[in-house]
């Protein structure tokens, strides 16, 4: 039987403590759409994803009401749009048109999708959709793009980490006039999970089933509620707060991904055990580490409290959910987290912090805004960086780094809404790495992945 | 299938039968209910069944939160498989 207890702390996470389902995205396989002819290849994935994808956001309401929890984004991910590249060949930046037209039919916030895997070399179509990458982001609003050039078994194609850093700064470029919001779509990965719900890496992996539901859950302020009411408590028990916090959290999102994939007739993937910020007051993952004890996120103890809180939650959501994927970890996106972007501004967050970071959290150098004249180099350099961090240490890292045209370091970059505010931070201008990255090649895989 | 119904406000007269009778409106049975009043606030849970509702749920739903704005109390009212799902395993 309910207690009062109970049923009122459910309400107060949700009302009080920004509680929600973050995202219930659906992934479509288009390998059946591949086609020789680029035109009518667009065809069958505009009719796939609008057939697939028609109820994903009436479902998504219906759930909201009847649950009576917002689920804030619906979205879809689909095949790496370089394998449709592949065959059809042609201009991609068609493909990304294509989504954008179904996207905007079915009301989703985004597709996902506009990726290539490349890891370990170029196949036909990588190359052409990679360069494409800055205009297809230009001249669509709910495209996001995702590249992979490293593994754990494969190492790092240092030729691709090149290539990105010019796409990343040719992306801002183009939508200068937009807060150069190109380069806030667009992640550059090592070791990409295929089954990851949140944009802007969603896509839908080769392995993947023919249609599949992901859910991602949120809920850092519920987390930081909680840990409020353990002024003095050890970390032990602090850890042991998270987890039963955590396994509260994912158990709604295993319950509206089941309800949702049998509405919708499709299987239930999985559900991304994440802490996903947003700009809203008391929605932060900085303001969790600032309530375990580290007096500003970023100063020292950062990275351990991070670590801390990273395998509680998984620890917590691993028993709530049948089916665990995606990224799975503690965010820390600093223009989409109030407490990050107070840190950076006051200057106790560095780029060089947010890194050490990144080795014991999901998932990487996330919506860092970085001044407008840092070299392509510098920004692939950074790439490899964050990329061998996932490499050695076999887990998910990513890049998503916005060159501010026109703006230094100290100025600020206003997206609004989920994207937030970018204080933009410092780099190590005075240093090059271009000869390091004009280098090429592939780092080899580490001994890390002979594990047979 | 049912679903839980929360009331809280300040205490005034007549709460109770104002929700009940907007449940009865949609042949919602009323299964359980607790209150409690402390320092004048006024705290009500209620278990409705809503198999055989003679409208939408979001319909009810729509009701009380209708009633909720005019009384100035805040309502819920959620599906109670949130709750077994977040409290119990």
């Amino acid at each position: 039987m309910l207690n009062t207890k109970d049923i009122f702390e459910t309400i107060r996470m949700i009302d009080d403590e920004n509680l929600d389902i973050r995202t219930t995205t659906m992934g479509i396989s288009l390998l059946d759409c591949a086609d020789s002819d680029i035109g009518r290849s667009c065809d069958k994935i505009y009719e796939k994803i609008t057939r697939r994808a028609e109820r994903l956001v009436p479902v998504g309401e219906e759930l909201e009401r009847m649950y009576g929890i917002p689920i804030i984004n619906k979205r879809i991910a689909v095949t790496p749009i370089a394998m449709l590249t592949a065959v059809s060949g042609g201009d991609p930046v068609l493909y990304a048109k294509t989504l954008e037209r179904a996207a905007q039919t079915v009301g989703v916030n985004f597709i996902g999708g506009y990726s290539a895997l490349v890891q370990k070399g170029f196949s036909a179509g990588d190359l052409a959709l990679m360069e494409s990458i800055p205009e297809a982001l230009a001249e669509t609003e709910h495209i996001c793009s995702s590249v992979n050039i490293g593994s754990t078994k494969a190492g790092i194609n240092m030729d691709a980490v090149k290539i990105m850093g010019e796409v990343i700064c040719r992306s801002a470029e183009v939508t200068s006039d937009r807060n150069c919001i190109g380069a806030a779509k667009l992640v550059v990965f090592c070791n990409a999970p295929e089954d990851n719900p949140f944009m802007a890496g969603a896509f839908h992996g080769a392995g993947e089933p023919d249609c599949v539901l992901n859910v991602g859950v949120s809920g850092p302020g519920v987390v930081r509620a909680a840990l409020a009411k353990c002024p003095t408590e050890n970390l032990t028990e602090i850890a042991d707060v998270i987890k039963k916090t955590a396994f509260k959290i994912t158990r709604m999102g295993q319950l509206i991904g089941t309800e949702a994939s049998k509405r919708l007739g499709i299987p239930f993937g999985i559900i991304d055990l994440s802490l996903a910020p947003t700009p809203a007051v008391g929605d932060s993952v900085a303001h969790i580490i600032e309530e375990i004890g580290v007096e500003i996120c970023g100063g020292h103890g950062t990275t351990a409290a991070l670590a801390m809180l990273n395998d509680a939650v998984k620890k917590g959501g691993v028993m709530a959910s049948s089916h665990v994927g995606g990224l799975s970890g503690a965010f820390i996106p600093v223009s989409e987290d109030a407490g990050m972007i107070a840190a950076a501004e006051n200057g106790t967050l560095s780029i060089e912090k947010l890194e050490a970071m990144t080795s014991v959290c999901s998932v990487g150098l996330d919506m860092i805004v970085v001044p407008g004249d840092t070299p392509a180099s510098t920004l692939s350099a950074i790439i490899a960086d964050e990329a061998a961090i996932g490499m050695v240490n076999s887990k998910t890292t990513a890049v998503r780094l916005i060159p501010a045209i026109g703006k230094k370091a100290g100025e600020v970059l206003e997206f609004g809404g989920l994207l937030g505010t970018g204080p933009i931070m410092p780099l190590r201008n005075d240093v090059s790495s271009e000869k390091f990255i004009n280098r090429g090649g592939r780092i080899p895989a580490p001994m890390q992945s002979l594990k047979n | 299938m049912k679903a839980v119904v929360t009331v809280v406000g300040r205490d005034t007269v007549g709460i109770l039968a104002k929700v009940s009778s907007s449940c009865v409106e949609h042949n919602a049975n009323i299964i359980d209910v607790t209150q409690s009043v402390m320092k004048d606030i006024f705290s009500m849970v209620m278990l409705i069944d809503i198999s055989d509702l003679s409208s939408d749920f979001s319909d009810l739903q729509n009701t009380l939160y209708a009633l909720g704005d005019k009384i100035g109390m805040k309502i819920h009212v959620m599906h109670e498989d949130i709750f077994n799902s977040m409290h119990h395993i």
